[in-house]
């Protein structure tokens, strides 16, 4: 173990201290003087018109400040919510009708937005809206994203035709056709990749403030990326410039890609703050959060995968029918489009690929990132396609990965679907997740099993993610309105402080230690000496946020580069002191010296001569050291990993329990080990919840939302998860300055596949996610029956 | 509109409140004890358990009125003299949190159970903490560090 507290040490985190004791300082702990709430008033139909809006008696009621609708957003010009992604590769433009903040005339799905009320109390204000009518007029609606364009699904934009959003294609239709024709053995999957609701701990809040002197606004929001919201909000929806809207997310308890969207509640609060004189705040309760944050997955798939007589892969071809639910949120269609079929490889050789996309509107809360964002439902049926034909040409399921393995000597190794590997070395992997895991005692431990009348099964999941997102001329090909560089900036005080301002936002992930750890080992300043400011579009120049584990690789590599100018301006700076020539200083940890002799300076001195410039070359340079670093990556990157899951099955309850997990991740350079372990283990959960407990469903007739609380939706508990068993592996990212890869979503992208796989194994059927006692026993039955 | 009066962190707290107040919200917004949290409106969360005469409740499903008199202690009364109390130390330690919205429900459930059950198995753990959800951890190093905290050895 590393000892200290730069790269590689398990540097106990700086955040810890207040979160522990009470003083974290999330946004619905923050309270302007003077500040009014809001409650909406949200339709309880899926699909309906809305002939009139009767608000008489709620402005009437105690405490009412203002009641708004969609008329009130329209009259003040209030642009609609905007998407900030349009795909490219799609057979026409994406159909993208407006989301007005409030409804005018028709409201889309369970949770829409009707109308606003604001009160001097939130009790008041909660009263009031249950005093507003609405005249609905119920229309038929769907909720099934396979049956979106069925001529006979009533329509929900006019704008969008057949409810379509987009036909998307990637990959080569005629080489895949081809290969599947002179195929030696197919795997077929149909499959559903259930809807699952992110559900952060923290409910979304958003307090909105104008001041009227500066004719300015502040939104206090929840966000992963507070000045992507700044930018949507202030250009798109409120229509002024950037610098008259400050974002400020501090704490955030946890966003899994339902804090990336900019949200219609935070426009309606800003500019209602402004109507009515007063902060307006409004903090979700965890029944609107379900109904109302941005779900994920939600696709409906056909795979297939053919092999050789080998087992050696020949082409994979799949179509997806992707919902995106009832309006597109920020990221749209990024999730279903470009981070599904791009890593539909794998890990693997797999000479053609073609995937399409049917993207579709649905009577649903809209769809958006969460956790891997279309790269778990590509792992997902890749690997159990994989596992699927291994079993069906009866080739053990680590040889079958084996002979597919993108060998280490090609790297970097382009796809038949656009990436380009940087780097990568799957054997050593497997090898440590195959001993690590005694895969070779199975046997013994299935048999066993049996003798307790317990159905054992274990699978297997390969999978590679391309995270770090993304080169900014990636982005633009792709169809993202934004660059997707990081900014850092570093700066110093006389008395030797350094605040380093990053534009990644971290909400969970430790970065005001990781980031830290960086700094020190950059510049050898001592570890207490370094501030990390984020989450404050008035502190930090400007950011991309956090999503698609990239905070590492993209935002530290920016603190990275910022560090190492400044490491080339403290060189002339320690030239000039030790008088030198600045080619022969050299730089280590923490000192500048004179190479060859023992004189040399501290970094602090070098801070302390730039801000007091007493002795110092003005002639040649500005004083002061502070520096600015924008960084756009080259490439992606692609950790990799194996994990491998062990289930017990109750044949007489269909219960069953993950006994064993083992994870070999390869994320290249690690800084912190704690925090990575940290990560890894809520991927996991995460993904175990969608393989055996979440699910996200609609009533097919009426589209309401029956699992639309904890007592429905069920959330991963202590009691169903096992210990996990960890290893690493380190192929180093080739074009950061760091080498590091990302690990934030890697456990949700692994672990769905291992789990089924290792259910399949043990019931010997194929089975949807969750994996539910309930499903589980009627497969086993219709099973039994099947072989009587 | 009724006044109650408690104990809250060893000190007296009083206020007027309507009576569907909940004793979370007369933590939160009139003593402005912002460590307790919600997280959901069903009891399922945990997000909110707090102290009330030395027993774990959840205090989102109580009433302000119902703890009236009552002795409550909260996450920031956990902590003596700025010293960490030694669970809060153990979720540093073992790195038992991350966004750290979940914590402070999570640290006092903790310590009721070791207030009950001074040296509990691993399931023993896992079952009590049934009624907190944590989506960052996925709770392994939530285990460690209660283990950690019963001075079990290999937590
Ligand atoms: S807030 Fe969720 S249980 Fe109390
Ligand atoms: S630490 Fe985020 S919910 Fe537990």
């Amino acid at each position: 173990m590393t000892e200290g507290t730069g790269i590689g040490a398990r540097v106990r985190r700086t955040e810890d201290n207040r979160f522990l004791t009470g003083k974290g300082r999330y946004t619905d702990d923050i309270n302007r003087i003077g500040q009014a709430y809001a409650c909406f008033l949200r339709s309880p139909h899926a699909h309906a018109k809305i002939d009139g809006i009767d608000t008489g008696a709620a402005k009437n009621a105690p405490g009412v400040i203002a009641v708004l609708t969609g008329d009130d957003v329209a009259a003040d010009g209030l642009g609609g919510i905007p998407c900030g992604f349009s795909p490219t590769g799609t057979q026409a433009p994406q159909n993208a009708p407006p989301r007005p903040a409030l409804v005018q005339g028709k409201a889309c799905f369970v949770g829409d937005l009707v109308a606003m009320v604001i009160a001097d109390n939130l009790n008041q204000a909660k009263d009031a809206v249950e005093l507003i009518q609405v005249d609905y007029q119920e229309l038929p609606a769907n909720v099934d994203p396979a049956k979106a364009t069925d001529p006979s699904t009533p329509r929900i934009h006019e704008a969008a035709e057949n409810n379509l959003v987009a036909e998307w294609g990637i990959g080569d239709k005629e080489a895949a056709d081809q290969a599947f024709a002179q195929a030696h053995h197919v795997t077929k999957l149909d499959l559903i990749n259930n809807r699952q609701i992110p559900n952060a701990m923290e409910p979304r809040c958003s307090i909105g403030e104008h001041d009227e002197a500066n004719e300015s606004y502040t939104l206090y929001t929840t966000s992963q990326n507070p000045h992507v919201t700044r930018l949507l909000l202030a250009a798109f929806v409120m229509q002024i410039p950037e610098h008259k809207l400050r974002v400020v997310s501090p704490d955030v308890g946890g966003g899994f890609g339902s804090k990336i969207p900019h949200y219609p509640e935070e426009a309606l609060v800003t500019w209602s703050a402004k109507k009515v004189g007063r902060p307006v705040k409004w903090t979700a309760d965890r029944s609107e959060s379900f109904l109302s944050d941005t779900h994920g997955r939600d696709h409906v798939t056909r795979a297939e995968l053919a092999l050789d007589e080998n087992g050696k892969f020949l082409a994979l071809r799949v179509h997806t029918a992707a919902s995106l639910g009832a309006y597109l949120s920020t990221f749209g269609a990024l999730s279903t489009t470009y981070l599904y079929g791009t890593v539909l490889s794998g890990p693997y050789v797999i000479p053609a690929i073609h995937c399409g996309v049917t993207i579709v509107f649905t009577n649903t809360a809209p769809i958006d990132a969460e956790r891997g964002a279309g790269r778990p439902e590509a792992t997902y049926l890749v690997e159990r396609l994989v596992e699927n034909a291994a079993r069906e040409m009866g080739i053990d399921r680590a040889d079958i990965r084996r002979r597919n393995f993108i060998p280490a000597d090609a790297f970097p190794y382009q796809t038949p679907v656009v990436l380009a590997y940087d780097s990568g070395n799957y054997d050593p992997i497997l090898d440590m997740a195959l001993k690590s895991a005694d895969y070779a005692g199975f046997e013994a431990r299935s048999a066993d099993a049996k003798s307790r009348g317990k159905l054992r099964g274990i699978g297997f999941s390969t999978y590679i993610e391309a995270c770090g997102i993304a080169p900014s001329n990636v982005a633009g090909a792709i169809g993202a309105g934004i660059g997707l560089y990081e900014s850092a900036e570093i700066r110093f005080a006389v008395t030797g402080a350094v605040s380093v301002h990053t534009g990644s936002h971290s909400h969970g992930q430790g970065h005001e230690t990781t980031f830290a750890q960086i700094v020190v080992d950059r510049l050898g300043v001592p570890f207490d000496n370094v501030e990390i400011v984020h989450g404050d579009t008035a502190r930090v120049q400007w950011g991309h946020g956090t999503y698609g584990s990239r905070s590492l690789a993209v935002g530290g590599s920016a603190i990275a580069v910022a560090c190492d100018k400044a490491i080339a301006k403290g060189k002339k700076v320690a030239a000039h002191l030790l008088e030198a020539s600045a080619a022969d200083i050299e730089f280590k940890d923490g000192n500048f010296t004179v190479s060859g002799t023992d004189k040399s300076k501290s970094f602090g001195e070098i801070i302390g001569a730039a801000m007091v410039p007493h002795n110092f070359p003005l002639d040649e340079m500005e004083p002061g050291l502070d520096q600015r670093a924008f960084y756009d990556p080259k490439n992606f990157t692609f950790p990799a990993g194996c994990h491998i899951c062990e289930v017990e099955i109750d044949p007489d309850t269909g219960r069953v329990a993950v006994v064993n997990w083992t994870a070999v991740d390869d994320f290249g350079k690690i800084v912190n080990p704690m925090i990575v372990e940290g990560q890894i283990h809520g991927g996991i959960a995460h993904g175990i919840g969608q393989a055996l407990l979440e699910n996200c469903v609609y009533d097919p007739e009426t589209g309401q939302l029956v699992t639309g609380s904890y007592m429905d939706y069920c959330m991963p508990r202590a009691d169903d998860l096992p210990n996990f068993n960890l290893g690493f592996t380190e192929t180093l990212c080739p074009h950061n300055p760091l080498g590091v890869k990302g690990c934030g979503e890697a456990g949700a992208i692994a672990a769905p596949p291992a789990l089924i796989n290792a259910v399949t194994d043990a019931i010997g059927v194929d089975i949807d996610m969750p994996a539910t006692p309930e499903k589980v026993w009627r497969a086993l039955q219709s099973r039994a029956q099947a072989a009587e | 509109m009724p006044t109650v009066s408690m104990t809250v962190n060893g000190q007296p707290a009083a206020g007027e409140v309507e009576g569907r107040t909940l004793l979370v919200e007369f933590l939160r917004e009139h003593l402005r004890l912002t460590g307790t949290h919600v997280g959901c409106d069903t009891s399922q969360c945990g997000a909110c358990v707090v102290h009330v005469n030395g027993k774990s409740v959840k205090s989102c499903t109580m009433l302000a009125a119902q703890a009236d008199g009552a002795e409550v202690t909260t996450i920031e009364g956990l902590a003596t003299n700025g010293e960490l109390h030694p669970m809060q130390a153990a979720f540093k330690e073992h790195h038992g949190l991350q966004c750290g919205f979940c914590t402070p429900g999570m640290v006092m459930s903790a310590v009721d159970l070791l207030n009950t059950n001074a040296n509990p198995s691993e399931r023993e753990i896992r079952e009590w903490l049934e009624g907190n959800i944590c989506r960052c951890t996925g709770y392994n190093n939530i285990v460690k560090a209660i283990q950690a905290a019963a001075g079990q050895t290999g937590g």
